[in-house]
C-alpha cells in the first residue's frame, strides 16, 4: 500500500517555523500583536498540534504514514526553535535593569546639552523655554499663555 | 547606537518634526540612570528604554520605565499622561 507523506505533519512544522518567522518581521511592527504575541502564539499551538499528530500517526500506523524518522528530527528542531523564542520574548525581553536612579515624579530633571541629527547642540533647559512641545507648533510657549512641556523618549538607537 | 547623520536619515524619511538627539557617550544615559550594559548589538553599552513628560519648570511628571524591552509607551498612553487631572498641560495637538 502507498504510504501518505503524511501531509498534515509537515503542514505543521512549516506552520510553526513561519509563526516564529513572521514574528520579527511582520507581526513586531504593531503593538496589538508585539507587546504580547498573541497570534504568534495562536499560529505555533495550532502548528504544534498538527504536526504532533501527523507524528503520531507515523508512529501509530507506519505501514499508511511517512515520517518517523523525519519527523522525530524534524520535531526536535522545531521544538528547540520554539523554545528559543519563548525564552527571548518572556525572559530575555525583560533582563532591564531597574533604574532607581532616574528622574522620578516630582523630581526637577537634570539639564543636559547633546547634538541633534543635524550636528546642533540642543539643551532640555531650551526645549523647555521655546515655542514648541512635542510638535512644531509656534502656538505653545510662555508668550502664548500656554504651558509647554517636553515628551523623552530614551530608545536603544535601531529599534 | 546610530549617529546624527543615520538620526537625520531617519526624521526626513519618516517625516518627524520632533527633534533627535544624539548621546554618544551615554552621558545622559548614565546620569539619568537608564544604562542598559551590553544591550545593544555589539554588547555596547545603550539606554534602557524609558519616557518622561517634563514640564515647563523642568519638573517631571510621568515616567514610563518598561519592564519588558518590546513593550514601549503608545501615542495614547503618553497623551492620557497631558491629560491627568494633576497635570494642568497643554496637550499636543
Amino acid at each position: 500500500m502507498k504510504r501518505s507523506w503524511n501531509p498534515r505533519m509537515w503542514i505543521g512544522f512549516v506552520l510553526s517555523v513561519a509563526a516564529l518567522v513572521s514574528y520579527p518581521t511582520v507581526f513586531v511592527r504593531y503593538p496589538i500583536t508585539r507587546d504580547f504575541p498573541w497570534l504568534t502564539l495562536v499560529l505555533i499551538a495550532l502548528g504544534l498540534f498538527l504536526a504532533a499528530s501527523g507524528v503520531a500517526l507515523a508512529f501509530r500506523r507506519p505501514e499508511a504514514y511517512r515520517g518517523k524518522i523525519s519527523g522525530s528530527i524534524v520535531g526536535a528542531l522545531t521544538v528547540l526553535l520554539v523554545g528559543f523564542f519563548l525564552f527571548e520574548i518572556f525572559f530575555v525581553s525583560r533582563q532591564i535593569p531597574a533604574s532607581h536612579g532616574a528622574p522620578q515624579v516630582g523630581e526637577t530633571a537634570p539639564d543636559f546639552m547633546l547634538p541633534d541629527s543635524k550636528g546642533n547642540d540642543v539643551t532640555l533647559s531650551s526645549l523647555l523655554n521655546s515655542s514648541f512641545s512635542t510638535d512644531d507648533q509656534p502656538e505653545t510657549g510662555p508668550a502664548s499663555g500656554k504651558t509647554a512641556a517636553v515628551v523623552l523618549v530614551f530608545y536603544r538607537g535601531y529599534w | 547606537m546610530d549617529t546624527p547623520e543615520q538620526s537625520e536619515h531617519l526624521r526626513a524619511t519618516a517625516g518627524y518634526t520632533f527633534p533627535i538627539l544624539s548621546d554618544a557617550q551615554d552621558e545622559v544615559i548614565r546620569r539619568w540612570d537608564l544604562v542598559h550594559p551590553h544591550g545593544g548589538v555589539d554588547g555596547a553599552d545603550v539606554a534602557r528604554p524609558a519616557e518622561f513628560l517634563i514640564d515647563a519648570s523642568g519638573k517631571v511628571r510621568w515616567v514610563n520605565l518598561t519592564a519588558d524591552i518590546r513593550v514601549r509607551a503608545r501615542p495614547e498612553q503618553v497623551l492620557q499622561a497631558f491629560d491627568a487631572p494633576s497635570m494642568s498641560i497643554q496637550r499636543p495637538e
